[in-house]
């Protein structure tokens, strides 16, 4: 990952309440670094093993799932 | 046929269409948009029918939308509304008209003419696309109204972040430009050229079949209470203000601190009944919802921080809702909130440390005074001038303080046919009761326009769909500038430049405003001309604007599962706006990874199935009954199942109410109703034997008096009631003359004579209420006992009657019997749960030993007739229907709902609903709103000819599923099961019931479950496309 800032951080965000909190944050025009990427499914039930690992394949510091 | 007319169109049209057919219009008119109007919005559109939903104020939500948290979940307000919201927004039949007022309203029941004043907000709706460029760079500050002038916003404004409509409005008392002739600079600024200074108001006419009142209420203006010193102390705040510092959205980002100084006070009192109970002020009713509320601000505030001392002062805890009296007794038992029985005279405040002082009575008898950094005021709930206006207007009956006056069985109905009410502004209530009332006023406005069901529906003919199989992606890009909201930060060239870099992408381009109406045709177009079979538009977020963009595809016969959005927007350009070129940099990443993503996305098919128009309602009381009837009402078959020999429950022996109805007669006529009813067929001494088959579309068996009875059908009401406790304790049932109420009444109205002749009455309160192995309050037994008393007092005033109580109940406008009772003479004696009256018996006659709280002494009564206000219970039988039905109770043992506040009528699993006592403790006219209620929800579906099954589901693969059940173990919604499919066992999904959660494709171990649209190829292309 050549992400701008460290760490590298992977989210995997339900549709219903992280994704939109992170809508959220954005109209209320709340900063924060670039080094984060979200994915966003229907649930956070939705992750699995594999898509963790995944990210730290990729090169991820860090993953949160939240939901 | 009728449509919106402007007033442009000349005169002669309108008589034309308003005189032209005589038949009934399908679209109702819902004026207030707060959640009651919310609710029964959504219902109607659901149900076939035109909405108008008008707003005055320039966006929906009402005060629901002020609040942070709402109990007794303690759930996020805005987070339950946004939902709502969107769908509302979304909603092809409902047509919003905020910063509306309903000027005038002319015609008859189902052929209404309504004169509408949309105010000029001096923003095009159709241009504004809520980018708060305008508000970043306008000169004027004004105090914040929905911070309740706790905050600053600017002139041009929107109500609050998720407002729908997201459009910007000028506050014209305060904007330069409309004051003082100089400024424009949001004309300047202005990409999109939303802004309008020579917008002018515009009358709108428009038909309507019926209309439904929902403006709810207006807090009580605390500042009339001069001496607790609202407005003039600063750290003396309204609970409404107090909501406002709680949220994380509010003015101090949810920060609790004085207004004074801006520090964390140490402590927080809150005064109860500011404005309720109060008849100096003529509020004397009591409103209903502080005494929960202000528990749970005392338990967000321990939440916030633990250290802060939080003490309620309040005359009576009314705890009386479902859910409540355990979140009361939680709020004593997980934390230190203090509560104190005292009512407060004044405030004194010390103007050199902002800290404010009141004396209070102990339990003891002495006066006490506490230094307090910071008051609460819980403010009543008053009628709405704005409500009491449109009432006096269209000419409808209003009660002394100004709420709507309805039929007392039918509380929705007001004095005008065809015109009906929800929500606060009929009386003060809680979110689920306007909810459920919302309900009512849908069910009951669709009934009468029946006939018109679908009228007034728009259908879009569609083309046919290209089918896409074996074709290579051929990605279109669309990415956004968004005027400057995203142009400004991203660099959104650089970003074309790169996708067009990218392979399959086919086209790649940036336009100004993606979303807006002749953008969809370029769409379309290039769709067209490049033989696109993916689009990716890099804009906003998906959850407001996919389904436009999805819209847009399916117009041009593309699969709408063939859309992707990157969000680069709210999730980049808004959130690194001081960083360009990381910004950029993201945004490349995200378009990247969503175009990986669509590469693989595959077309999908909403599959539909038809509806069986026929609803099984299970119990024959008056919820069920009220169920039935208003389902026949609306056209459905409806079978219903009584599990005894005779119609009516409960109702039977309620003959009469506190506010003079007589739901037992009432009863009469509609069991009268109900056997000659064609559509209804009633099953007596029968019982639900078994469920199959899923929303729409059920399969049960019966057993009728032993018999199988099979009958296919598409929703189940639950409506099995509930029963009065018999108690052991007491006394009853060893003495002749120790009654329950329900006893007791049914002798004040069938043997008066007899009755009269008691002179010593004591009715003991919360029998089997709110203790510890049943904590939950009855609802109806304080005002049981005020309406019993004064039967009583009126057959012989002589009668004395004393009432033991822990705390009186008689919420909203029930609070006048009590009132009543004491001005009468009845006695209140208040007695603590771990101090019970004792009762003993010499012969006939009765000797009660009770500690008086209020005279802190023992008090003997002496009572020729002992009344027990016994709780009320879940049926037992009910057991029966939960398992066969697999419908969840609650832990007191009553059903449970889908969500305690904004799905009380509908269950979790989807068809099946349920109202009545089966649901919990209620007055006969709450379990009649609820039955309505009922009939909206359910009309929700039967009104459908045939049901769409969400795309987005689990798919299983036969060949890898070994029928081992872990994803049914696993899915909440009882989706998939494992059945014998050609001899071998299989998981199989209900596309009816998943909701495309894909718990169970993790589940899993073999692969076999795929969540379509998010399969796990899908996802990790994404991840592995990160750069």
């Amino acid at each position: 990952m050549s992400f701008s800032e460290e760490p590298k951080i992977v989210a995997f965000v339900c549709n219903w309440c992280a994704y939109a909190g992170a809508d959220l944050a954005g109209v209320s025009r709340m900063q924060y670094p670039t080094n984060v990427r979200l994915i966003r499914l229907m649930c956070s039930g939705r992750v699995n093993h594999g898509f963790l690992l995944d990210a730290f394949d990729k090169g991820a510091d860090g993953v949160i799932v939240s939901g | 046929m009728t449509k919106v007319n402007t007033a442009k169109k000349s005169d002669q049209t309108l008589a034309g269409i308003f005189t032209g057919n005589k038949n009934k219009i399908g679209s109702i008119t819902i004026a207030g948009g707060g959640i009651a109007g919310i609710q029964a919005a959504l219902d109607i559109a659901q149900s076939g029918f035109k909405v108008y939903l008008v707003e005055e104020k320039p966006g929906l939500g009402g005060v629901m939308s002020q609040l942070d948290k709402t109990f007794p979940t303690n759930d996020c307000s805005s987070c339950m509304m946004g939902p709502k919201l969107v769908e509302l927004d979304n909603h092809p039949d409902i047509e919003i008209l905020a910063y509306t007022d309903i000027i005038g309203l002319a015609g008859e029941p189902g052929r209404f003419q309504l004169t509408l004043k949309k105010k000029a907000r001096a923003v095009d709706p159709e241009k504004c696309i809520g980018c708060a460029v305008c508000a970043g760079k306008c000169p004027v500050k004004v105090s914040d109204p929905f911070n309740l002038g706790l905050s600053k916003r600017k002139a041009i404004y929107i109500p609050y972040p998720q407002a729908v409509p997201f459009v910007y409005t000028i506050d014209k008392e305060h904007c330069r430009y409309f004051t003082r002739k100089k400024c424009r600079i949001c004309e300047k600024v202005c990409e999109n050229r939303a802004i309008r200074f020579d917008q002018e108001d515009e009358v709108i006419k428009l038909e309507t079949g019926a209309v439904i009142l929902a403006g709810g209420f207006e807090p009580f203006d605390a500042s009339l209470k001069g001496a607790y010193g609202h407005g003039l102390w600063p750290n003396v705040v309204t609970s409404l203000e107090y909501e406002r510092i709680l949220s994380a959205a509010g003015p101090f980002q949810g920060h609790i601190q004085r207004i004074s100084d801006n520090k964390t006070p140490r402590n927080i009192a809150w005064i109860q009944c500011v404005g309720s109970r109060d008849p100096a002020f003529g509020q004397d009713y009591c409103s209903t919802v502080c005494c929960v509320s202000a528990t749970k601000q005392a338990m967000i505030t321990k939440e916030h921080d633990n250290s802060i001392d939080t003490d309620i002062f309040f005359i009576d805890i009314r705890a009386q809702g479902k859910g409540f009296e355990r979140f009361y007794e939680r709020s004593m038992s997980e934390t230190n909130i203090r509560y104190v029985r005292s009512m407060i005279s004044r405030v004194i405040p010390n103007p050199e440390d902002h800290t404010l002082c009141i004396s209070y009575v102990t339990p003891e008898h002495r006066i006490q005074e506490k230094t307090f950094d910071m008051i609460v005021l819980s403010v009543g709930l008053s009628p709405n001038a704005s409500v009491l206006r449109l009432a006096n207007e269209i000419g409808l009956k209003v009660d002394e303080w100004g709420f709507i006056t309805t039929d007392p069985l039918d509380t929705v109905a007001t004095s005008r046919p065809g015109i009906y009410v929800c929500g606060a502004a009929q009386g003060p209530k809680d979110i689920p009761d306007s909810i459920q009332q919302a309900g009512s006023a849908a069910a009951r406005a669709t009934a009468l326009l029946a006939d018109a069901r679908g009228s007034m529906i728009e259908s879009k003919a569609l083309p046919v769909e290209r089918d896409v199989t074996g074709e290579e992606p051929r990605i279109g890009v669309f990415v956004c500038h968004c005027g400057i909201n995203i142009a400004g930060v991203v660099d959104v060239e650089a970003v074309t430049d790169y996708v067009r870099s990218l392979p399959h992408v086919a086209y790649a381009t940036h336009c100004m405003f993606t979303c807006s109406t002749d953008q969809q045709q370029e769409i379309k177009q290039a769709i067209k001309t490049h033989r696109l079979n993916r689009v990716l538009v890099a804009a906003c977020t998906p959850r407001t604007h996919e389904p436009l963009f999805q819209n847009t595809l399916r117009e041009a016969g593309l699969n709408p599962y063939l859309f992707e959005i990157a969000n680069i927007r709210e999730q980049d350009s808004w959130v690194h706006q001081l960083n360009p070129e990381a910004a950029t940099a993201k945004a490349k990443d995200l378009v990247r990874m969503s175009i990986a993503r669509s590469r693989l996305l595959q077309p999908l098919h909403n599959t539909t199935y038809e509806v069986i128009q026929r609803a099984l309602v299970v119990g024959g009381g008056l919820a069920g009954l009220t169920v039935a009837l208003g389902l026949a009402e609306q056209g459905f078959f409806v079978v219903m199942v009584e599990r005894t020999a005779e119609l009516g429950g409960n109702a039977q022996t309620l003959f009469y109410t506190e506010d003079g109805a007589q739901p037992a007669e009432y009863l009469k006529e509609l069991i009268g109703k109900i056997e000659s009813n064609p559509l209804i067929t009633v099953f007596k001494e029968s019982l639900v034997e078994s469920i199959t088959g899923s929303c729409g579309n059920f399969s049960t068996a019966l057993s009728v008096r032993g018999k199988v009875q099979n009958i296919s059908h598409g929703v189940v009401i639950v409506a099995t009631g509930g029963e009065e406790y018999q108690p052991t304790e007491f006394l009853f049932g060893k003495h002749p003359k120790v009654l329950t109420q329900k006893m007791f009444e049914k002798l004040l109205a069938k043997k008066p004579d007899e009755a009269k002749q008691f002179r010593r009455v004591v009715m003991i309160q919360c029998v089997g209420s709110r203790e510890p192995e049943h904590p939950y309050c009855s609802r109806i037994c304080c005002t049981a006992a005020m309406k019993n008393s004064l039967r009583l007092k009126m057959l012989n005033p002589d009668t004395r009657v004393s009432v033991l109580y822990r705390d009186i109940r008689t919420f909203g406008l029930k609070e006048l019997s009590y009132t009543k009772a004491r001005k009468q003479g009845v006695r209140f004696f208040r007695f603590e749960i771990d101090q019970k009256p004792t009762v003993t018996s010499n012969g006939d006659a009765l000797e009660i030993l009770v500690f008086d709280q209020h005279l802190q002494i023992p008090v003997k009564l002496q009572a020729d007739l002992l009344v027990l206000s016994a709780a009320i219970r879940p049926r037992p039988e009910s057991k029966q229907l939960s398992e066969v039905a697999r419908l969840p109770f609650e832990e007191d043992g009553f059903f449970m709902e889908a969500h305690i506040k904004l799905r009380p009528l509908d269950f979790a699993t989807a068809g099946f609903f349920l109202c009545g006592l089966a649901h919990g403790p209620k007055f006969a006219n709450e379990a009649i709103v609820q039955a309505h209620g009922a009939v909206s929800r359910a009309c929700s579906i039967l009104s459908k000819k045939e049901m769409m099954a969400e795309a987005v589901i689990t798919h299983v693969d036969p060949h890898l599923c070994r029928g081992c059940g872990e994803c049914e173990n696993t899915c909440l919604f009882k989706a998939i099961q494992v059945k014998e499919v050609d001899g071998k066992k299989q998981a199989v999904v209900s596309e009816v019931l998943c909701t495309g959660c894909g718990a169970c494709n993790v589940a899993c171990p073999t692969g076999a479950s795929s969540l379509a649209h998010f399969q796990d190829d899908q996802v990790r292309a994404m991840t592995k496309s990160i750069g």
